[in-house]
């Protein structure tokens, strides 16, 4: 089972939400600041880190931001409905998911199993690397290379990534993504979606160009290519 | 009848005015007139009685008076005429002389003057008019002689008639100059009129407009007080009503904003204790199994109430963000088939409970999320409260500003009962007062109507023609955010 870095500042969140993940058989170590959590990453290792957004000290935003410039590690922020900023904010600060406080402990363990969840290889996905333009793409080892060089992806990146391309040309609406990619068999916002790609473009598109690989089609969503 | 319509502020202040200009110019000259005309003709008067009466007294009669002495009085006097030359008339019994040799007698000399002459012995005068309208001064005055130490009438009397022409004519250029005088007076008179209307309608127009800004919400709206007149006075009374009012509704508003910041404190307080609960629930359910009846009991309720707290605190702040203005729209294009589908089969609502009638390849612009508590709510309600199976109807249709999506949602139940009806979609309402707690928030139906108007749409609730409640919704098929 899983291991879980917990960072919430109130005890009784932390508590319960240790407590219920303990009792699903998570591994779970807690932590009250960024701060702390920041510290227990390299010890710890955890395989998922969820993070409340609204901290003492450094905020959560922050801490995904410091998270992400050495690790593509899960990140679920637990946040509050109504800081709807702050949601775009994290999720742009790279983080993966988010789950609506007040939450229930199944309704956690199926996020965070969702995001932990490795893509099922799409029917007719050859294996081998495969080449769109400057990008290489490693479907077995989940890896992708831009001009030979290794891009560092978030789980949710390459998911989404490896997903468009599977079927080049072909349209996605978000809806779509969010079941394929995200799992979410409920109506999450299509924010999830355009900050992941967002944050997918930064790293694999030509800055000074428009965008080649995820492209945008107006009023449907996106498509891998054409190239 | 048809009624004059009413003259302006404006027309009705330059009428007065120029009333009032005319009143005045007109009772001056009358009077200047009137004044004026009697003292011309007053001294003429007055010059020519005397005149006459010393003449007439100077002269040396030589008795018996006869027609040669008369005569030559008659000349004698004609000489001396003032202020203008006169004619003289001398009668003496049956004697008639005058200075005119062809007219002995004058026409403009009345029986009347020379009754009050003859009755009195004493001068008299009258002005009078001849046939051609010119006017006359006529004077009469009898002939005295001393005799003996004593003086006695001799009976002879002698008239001047005075032409008064001089007197006419300066008169009436009198008249001429007033009646030329007082039609420029009265143009000018437009001038300060105008500007006295003036100088009291800005105020009037500022005021009014003021009071539309007051009316349109600008209760910051003053008017710039000038002088000290009553129109100042009314100006102050404005600012200061418009003060105090701005005052009572910023209180309203702050006590509002307090009240709604209060509920969304109290909520947001909420969360943290219960997301702490909510996720040991399960914890509790679990081992409710293990531990005896009582215990059990007690966790599962807990565990169930905790639940229900949970949903009624998400309603809460989904709510105060409503009054906060705090809710986005956070847009996407859909299928709008699927997008009900998916609501329906996420519920399990997926039997024959729920019948549809769905349009294909519709895409719409809305919130899924959103539209998604839209539907469920609408759904689970005509399910919960009117009776399956439930009839969802989509359908488009032309409107003013682009095509709209009108959905409906019908259920098989009763209906709503008409006193309910106006109240369905208000916060915490009970059907009926003695109703144990619903399962749902008591918000359901009012996050609906909120969230429908996020979209600019509407929802209405209504009987159906064959007895059971039927929702309606209706918004734009692209919503803006």
């Amino acid at each position: 089972m899983p291991r879980v870095l917990l960072i919430e500042d109130d005890p009784s969140i932390r508590e319960g939400v240790g407590l219920g993940l303990r009792r699903r058989g998570h591994d779970v170590s807690s932590a009250e600041t960024g701060e702390e959590g920041l510290a227990l990453m390299g010890g710890f290792r955890p395989e998922l880190v969820l993070l409340d957004l609204m901290l003492p000290g450094i905020n959560g935003v922050q801490v995904c931001r410091r998270i992400r410039e050495t690790s593509q590690v899960p990140i679920i922020m637990l946040t509050a409905r109504g800081d709807d900023f702050d949601i775009v904010v994290g999720l742009e600060a790279g983080a993966d998911d988010y789950i609506v406080k007040p939450a229930r402990t199944e309704v956690i363990e199926a996020r965070i199993k969702a995001v932990l969840r490795r893509l099922t290889d799409p029917v007719g996905a050859r294996p081998g690397v495969e080449h769109h333009g400057e990008l290489s793409i490693d479907r077995a080892g989940l890896s992708v290379a831009k001009n030979g060089e290794r891009v560092p992806l978030a789980p949710s990146e390459i998911k989404l990534l490896l997903h468009l391309s599977a079927s080049p040309e072909q349209v996605f609406s978000r809806q779509q993504l969010l079941e394929y990619v995200w799992d979410h068999s409920y109506h999450a916002d299509a924010r999830l979606v355009d900050a992941c790609v967002r944050r997918l473009r930064t790293k694999v598109e030509d800055p000074d160009a428009s965008p080649r690989y995820i492209q945008t089609v107006r009023g449907f969503g996106y498509r891998f290519g054409p190239l | 009848m048809r009624r004059i319509a009413p003259l302006g502020l404006r027309t009705r202040l330059i009428a007065a005015f120029l009333l009032v200009a005319a009143i005045s110019a007109v009772t001056t000259a009358a009077l200047t007139y009137q004044q004026a005309r009697n003292a011309i003709l007053k001294q003429t008067q007055d010059t020519a009685i005397s005149t006459l009466r010393d003449q007439v007294e100077q002269q040396e009669f030589r008795l018996p008076l006869d027609q040669q002495e008369v005569q030559r009085i008659v000349i004698e006097l004609g000489k001396r005429g003032k202020p203008h030359p006169w004619i003289i008339f001398g009668e003496y019994g049956s004697v008639r002389v005058s200075t005119n040799p062809g007219t002995p007698t004058s026409s403009v000399i009345t029986d009347d003057l020379r009754r009050k002459v003859r009755s009195h012995d004493y001068t008299a005068f009258q002005r009078v008019e001849d046939q051609r309208g010119n006017p006359w001064l006529t004077v009469g005055v009898p002939a005295f002689i001393e005799h003996n130490g004593s003086i006695e009438a001799t009976g002879a009397v002698f008239y001047a008639s005075v032409p008064l022409a001089t007197e006419k004519q300066t008169v009436e250029a009198m008249v001429d100059a007033a009646k030329q005088g007082a039609v420029p007076g009265l143009a000018i008179a437009i001038v300060p009129a105008l500007l006295a209307a003036r100088s009291v309608l800005r105020p009037v127009r500022d005021m009014r407009r003021a009071a539309q800004n007051l009316g349109r919400g600008r209760l910051d709206t003053r008017i710039e007080v000038r002088g000290a007149d009553e129109l100042a006075g009314l100006a102050r009374t404005f600012n200061e009503t418009a003060r105090a009012l701005e005052q009572s509704v910023r209180e309203l508003q702050d006590a509002e904003v307090r009240a709604r910041r209060f509920a969304s404190d109290v909520s947001h307080e909420l969360r943290t204790p219960l997301a702490g609960m909510l996720a040991v629930t399960e914890v509790l359910d679990e081992d409710a199994e293990r531990l005896d009846a009582d215990t059990a009991k007690a966790l599962r309720l807990v565990s169930a109430e905790t639940g229900k707290l949970a949903v009624l605190v998400e309603d809460l702040m989904e709510i105060s963000r409503f009054d906060a203005r705090a809710a986005e729209l956070n847009l996407d294009d859909v299928d709008i088939a699927e997008a009900v589908r998916k609501t329906l089969e996420r519920r399990h609502w997926v039997d024959d409970r729920v019948v549809t009638e769905l349009p294909d390849r519709v895409r719409a612009r809305l919130d899924p999320r959103r539209f998604d508590v839209i539907l469920a709510n609408l759904v689970g309600n005509a399910l919960r409260h009117g009776g399956a199976p439930v009839r969802v109807t989509v359908r488009t249709a032309p409107g003013e500003h682009g095509e709209r999506l009108l959905i409906d949602v019908a259920d098989s139940g009763p209906g709503i009962a008409p006193e309910v009806l106006p109240h369905i979609f208000d916060r915490f309402f009970k059907a009926d007062a003695a109703r144990t707690r619903s399962a749902g928030s008591g918000l359901g139906l009012a996050i609906t109507l909120e969230n429908v108007r996020l979209h600019g749409g509407t929802l209405l609730a209504a009987n159906g023609p064959t007895g059971g409640a039927v929702f309606t919704l209706d918004m734009p098929l692209e919503a803006d955010a």
